[in-house]
């Protein structure tokens, strides 16, 4: 019966609780004895048994007295180590936030405390989210629930590592994630689930550790589309704690799932065939354009032609806004303080220790492409390339409803390959960094397994504010592609 | 542009990061190696093209001016590393 | 009028700016919702986003927006409706972010003007560059402790205006009308209590120096955090002293940042490593711009309370007061209100003569303010119509002003009480006369012989005999007859 209930999705759980079938106590224990067999995987920075504990035993008490906050009453998830949560210790995978405990929870974990929900636990994750590996985390590397040839370590995606592998090696129903060039949706795609990073706007920042401000997006890894509608529904929201936050209502997007896409307009861009693009991910690609097809949607070609421009925009963006918003890890109000002589030498000691070697690399470039006689050749140009990018989005977005892509250009890979050149690794998110420079919502739906046996995702996305059409696309897409296998050893 | 070592000493002391003087070669190197591709920018014509202000089509949210916050000297005090009473301590800064 | 260097080999003229930073008033922080109250006790006043702690965002305050906009009117300058918030990069202890937020490229408001009152009466305008909101930086306590420094951050994210002036100064005295005209334009408005010793208000001074004649600004070096009018004034002197004398031994003055020390009277360099001032500024990506409608302005415009150059040339029109006599009167907003009330249906030159002597002589005599004064203008109004219905004569009413002081009692009250009140029966006053007249031949001999100045000497024995309370003029008056007939 445990194993079983650890094999529900969110939907299934809400019923099953619903029904009597079990409770939210028994549904948290299951998963609280599969998190204890799973360590092996490495998902975890801090696991929490007794918060989770308490919260399920609150929403039992809360259901006996007739009173169900909505879907994700008693679900147990897992948060990303990124969000700051009260008085549980939160990390962003950094040696330099070293027992930092929060006074305060984020917005987007509140939603989803007030919604019910049980926290297990704060995932592994790529440090201060800058990473397609969770390779880079102080913590260690996150073991992806699928295993290589031989049986080879392979690395679940990243930066939201831990929470991908948490829901694909089903220790949790559904996880939190942050994505800012790809963190939620790569991942996804190499660990098997779903993934969905919302409109930039849809989901409070507030509480979120900050990595790049334009570009971060909290948003729910799922084993369903329809999971991650509830999650969202329960996760977004206006907060006027955040400038950025959209003055903006949360509909139904669980409701948005109708499975009904005759008409839907499907846009393929073409620059996305890219050079030594693997021939199995070309082809399913063309089988998710031709699985729509079949359900009543058009598909034809349109052209973003700024695409190969997007991730060294990325490159340039992403680290500068990164490189300000990590000058307040210095060692005074919280975290690691390594000493020295002069305040200076405090600095440079606590940031050189504290700090790993991306996290480094990325605020030196931000701090560099900022740098004086430099800004307007790089920072500048990069904004302005920015625009164009989002402009080739809105002027395919008057003649399509959603666009199909590649999640990512491989399956996941080896712990250890692509270490050499940072660029490499930057070249994971090729697929999914166009989105997050225009803002737009997108996701990651499991839709097949390459000739290794290994889970490849592929990717939509949508206009701004509109995931419901997204949901609804996504949906349809996930029914076709039909993909019900499991990682090793989870045979249920 | 190709990155020096003095340069990335200067960069390095802007960020406040200490980097061993051994490791400035090899860090130079890997900064080389992601300018030099994100140079490719140059190439992509923005005449007349604004710069993005923000994704969000909205406009800025204004607060009330009243007192809702401060007051929790705890809340901003109990994760520093050394403290003294209620003040934050640093290594004492020569003006 | 000049103000000049001498030195070696010439006279050099001295070219001042003046970046000032004000509090904005307002009950919170710009970005926060702490408060901004001076005083309270260490860390007291600080929120998570003030200590910027992991995932904070600010949130603008929307009065300190129109605190600036209103300044910037009464500056009489532009009003910038499109204007962006950036980060300012560099580490010190008492940043937290690591990043100042405030405003670089577009600023919330342009070119102005001040208008400078000068003593001999003349007016100067001294241009205003801009005018831009920023964050307040917390406080680092150096001395509490041999080895650390004390970081108190209730002043972290407080909202300043940064008020930059042209390089229009030409003298330390004019720096210090400059600074007084901005204080008090600031006070009108209710935009910043231009408290110094608080340290509401504070200048960066930018001196350079030159000989005359030459057109091209030289090298300016920057005095930072001066907080008093006397002690800018100083800096301008001793910075402009040092400058003469680099260039005149063959030195370059070099673009720093220095710090005042007035006890030694001297400026220091602040050895800051060159490139530090790299500060690396970009558009805050947790913020939108800030757009402002022209609606939004004239609404802000409607409600400005009259200024003081607008007061000053009313005082002068409508009162006939002199440019000195009006522009002392309007420099504080309160006195103003204050010769107002005084004024009404009154003498107004009798009214400013003794609200600018002898009232303020009293104030600053017991180093009060004029929301101070133990004489209300209501009682001070008294006094002057007790003069004007010839109840008391200019001289009681002197005395009487200083029992006002002391006992806060009502003129007409004192006058009763004392019996000072005028006589003017000419009757009594003829006897009085009379009687000095009769007994004092010898000195009634000189007037009539044609010594004019003896009838003064009458005139003193005619008051003392009525306790100084005959009219004067009626004394005068009668002497003359009797005596010259």
């Amino acid at each position: 019966m445990s194993a079983n209930l650890t094999y529900l999705t969110i939907a299934e759980a809400r019923d099953g609780l619903a029904g009597g079938d079990f409770s939210a106590v028994e549904l948290t224990e299951a998963h609280i004895e599969a998190i204890g067999a799973a360590g092996d995987l490495n998902a975890f920075v801090t696991e929490t048994p007794e918060i989770a504990r308490e919260r399920a035993a609150a929403s039992d008490k809360r259901r006996a007295g007739g009173e169900v906050r909505g879907a994700m009453d008693g679900i147990p998830i897992v948060n990303k180590d990124l969000f700051c949560t009260k008085g549980t210790l939160t990390t962003a995978g950094s040696h330099i936030l070293d027992g930092f405990v929060p006074t305060y929870e984020s917005t987007v974990t509140a939603n989803l405390i007030d919604a019910g929900s049980v926290m297990l636990g704060k995932t592994n994750m790529d440090e201060f989210a800058m990473g397609s590996s969770n390779i880079s985390s102080y913590y260690g590397p996150v073991k992806n629930p699928w295993r290589g040839a031989g049986g080879k370590d392979l690395v679940p995606g990243g930066s939201s590592g831990g929470s991908a592998a948490a829901v694909a090696a089903r220790i949790a129903l559904g996880a939190t994630g942050t994505d800012t060039g790809g963190s939620i949706r790569q991942p996804a795609a190499f660990s098997g689930i779903v993934g969905l990073k919302p409109t930039y706007g849809r989901c409070s920042r507030w509480g979120i550790v900050a990595f790049a401000s334009s570009l971060d997006q909290a948003g729910p890894l799922t084993r369903s589309v329809r999971d991650a509608a509830i999650m969202l529904g329960a996760m977004a929201g206006h907060d006027p704690k955040d400038s950025t936050s959209a003055p903006i209502d949360v509909p139904n997007f669980e409701a948005a799932i109708t499975g009904d896409i005759r008409g839907l307009r499907v846009g393929i861009p073409k620059e996305y065939t890219m050079d030594g693009m693997p021939a199995e991910i070309q082809a399913l690609w063309e089988q998710g354009a031709a699985w729509l097809s079949e359900q009543g949607a058009e598909c034809h070609e349109v052209s973003l032609p700024h695409t190969e421009y997007a991730l060294p925009t990325y490159y340039i963006v992403a680290p500068a806004e990164a490189s300000a918003n990590l000058a307040r890890y210095d060692g005074v109000r919280y975290g690691l303080r390594v000493e020295g002589d002069s305040l200076d030498a405090m600095y440079e000691n606590t940031r050189g220790e504290g700090f790993g070697d991306e996290v480094k690399r990325r605020v030196l470039i931000g701090t560099y492409v900022l740098s004086a006689g430099y800004y307007d050749a790089y920072y500048l140009k990069a904004q302005k390339v920015r625009t164009l990018i989002a402009q080739d989005f809105s002027q395919a977005f008057e003649d399509v409803d959603v666009l199909l892509t590649p999640t990512a250009p491989s399956a996941a890979f080896a712990i250890g390959e692509k270490m050499d050149d940072p660029v490499a690794m930057y070249l994971n998110d090729v697929f999914t960094v166009p989105a997050s420079m225009a803002g737009l919502p997108a996701i990651s739906v499991p839709a097949g397994l390459d000739s290794g046996g290994l889970p490849l995702g592929l990717h939509m996305v949508g206009k701004p504010f509109d995931e419901e059409t997204l949901l609804r696309a996504a949906g349809a897409l996930e029914t076709a592609a039909g993909f019900d296998a499991l990682p090793p050893g989870l045979e249920a | 542009m190709s990155l020096d070592i003095e340069t990335v000493r200067r960069i390095a002391f802007l960020a406040r990061i200490k980097v061993a003087d051994e490791a400035l070669e090899p860090l130079a190197g890997e900064l080389n190696g992601i300018i030099g591709w994100i140079e490719q920018l140059s190439k992509v014509d923005t005449d007349g093209v604004a710069p993005m202000t923000s994704v969000a089509d909205m406009t800025l949210t204004q607060r009330q001016d009243s007192v809702t916050d401060g007051d929790c000297r705890e809340d901003v005090l109990s994760n520093a590393p050394d403290r003294e009473d209620a003040f934050y301590t640093v290594p004492k800064v020569i003006e | 009028m000049t103000y000049l260097v001498q030195g070696e080999t010439g006279d050099w003229e001295v070219v001042i700016g003046l970046e000032v930073h004000a509090q904005i008033m307002s009950q919170a922080k710009l970005f926060s919702g702490a408060a901004t109250a001076f005083g309270a006790g260490p860390n007291s006043q600080v929120s998570l986003v003030d200590a910027a702690m992991p995932g904070m965002l600010p949130v603008i305050n929307g009065v300190c927006v129109e605190q600036a906009v209103r300044t910037g009117l009464g500056l009489n300058a532009k009003i910038n409706l499109h204007s962006v918030f950036e980060r300012k990069n560099y580490f010190y202890a008492d940043l937290p972010q690591g990043y100042q937020i405030s405003q670089y490229l577009l600023p919330v408001v342009g070119e102005g003007v001040v208008v400078l009152d000068m003593p001999d009466g003349s007016t100067r305008e001294i241009g205003i560059e801009r005018l831009h909101m920023e964050q307040d930086a917390g406080k680092s306590m150096h001395d509490q402790d041999p080895k650390r420094s004390y970081i108190d951050l209730n002043r972290s994210g407080v909202a300043l205006m940064e008020i930059v002036s042209k390089p229009d100064l030409r003298s330390p005295e004019e720096a210090g009308i400059f600074v007084r005209k901005l204080r008090s334009i600031l006070r009108y408005l209710g935009t910043c209590d231009g408290n110094m010793e608080e340290g509401s208000m504070r200048a960066d001074v930018n001196v350079s120096v030159r000989k005359v004649g030459e057109e091209d600004y030289r090298t300016r070096a920057e005095i930072k955090n001066v907080n008093s009018v006397k002690f800018i004034q100083q800096a301008i002197e001793i910075e402009a002293e040092r400058q003469v004398d680099m260039f005149e031994s063959g030195g370059e003055v070099v673009q720093e940042t220095r710090l005042m020390d007035p006890a030694k009277g001297e400026t220091r360099s602040m050895r800051v490593k060159e490139f530090a001032h790299d500060y690396r500024y970009f558009p805050d990506p947790d913020l939108l711009p800030l757009d402002l409608t022209q609606d939004f302005i004239e609404g802000i415009k409607s409600d400005l309370p009259e200024l003081p150059d607008e007061k000053k040339q009313r005082f002068m029109s409508e009162h006939g007061l002199s440019a000195y006599d009006a522009g002392v009167l309007v420099a504080d907003r309160d006195t103003a209100a204050y010769f107002e009330d005084v004024a009404a249906g009154r003498d107004a030159k009798q009214a400013a003569n003794w609200v600018t002597g002898n009232l303020f002589g009293a104030l600053n005599t017991a180093g009060q303010s004029i929301s101070e004064s133990p004489i209300s203008a209501q009682a001070l109004g008294g006094l002057l119509d007790l003069m004007a219905d010839d109840t008391i004569s200019s001289r009681t009413a002197k005395d009487v002003f200083e029992i006002m002081l002391e006992t806060g009692k009502d003129p007409a009250a004192i006058v009763e009480e004392k019996g000072l009140k005028q006589i003017t029966d000419t009757g009594e006053i003829e006897a009085v006369i009379d009687q000095i007249i009769s007994d004092n031949p010898d000195q009634a001999d000189q007037v009539r012989g044609g010594n004019d100045k003896a009838i003064g000497w009458f005139v003193g024995q005619v008051m003392q005999a009525t306790g100084g309370t005959a009219n004067p003029g009626t004394v005068n008056g009668m002497l003359r007859e009797k005596l010259k007939g």
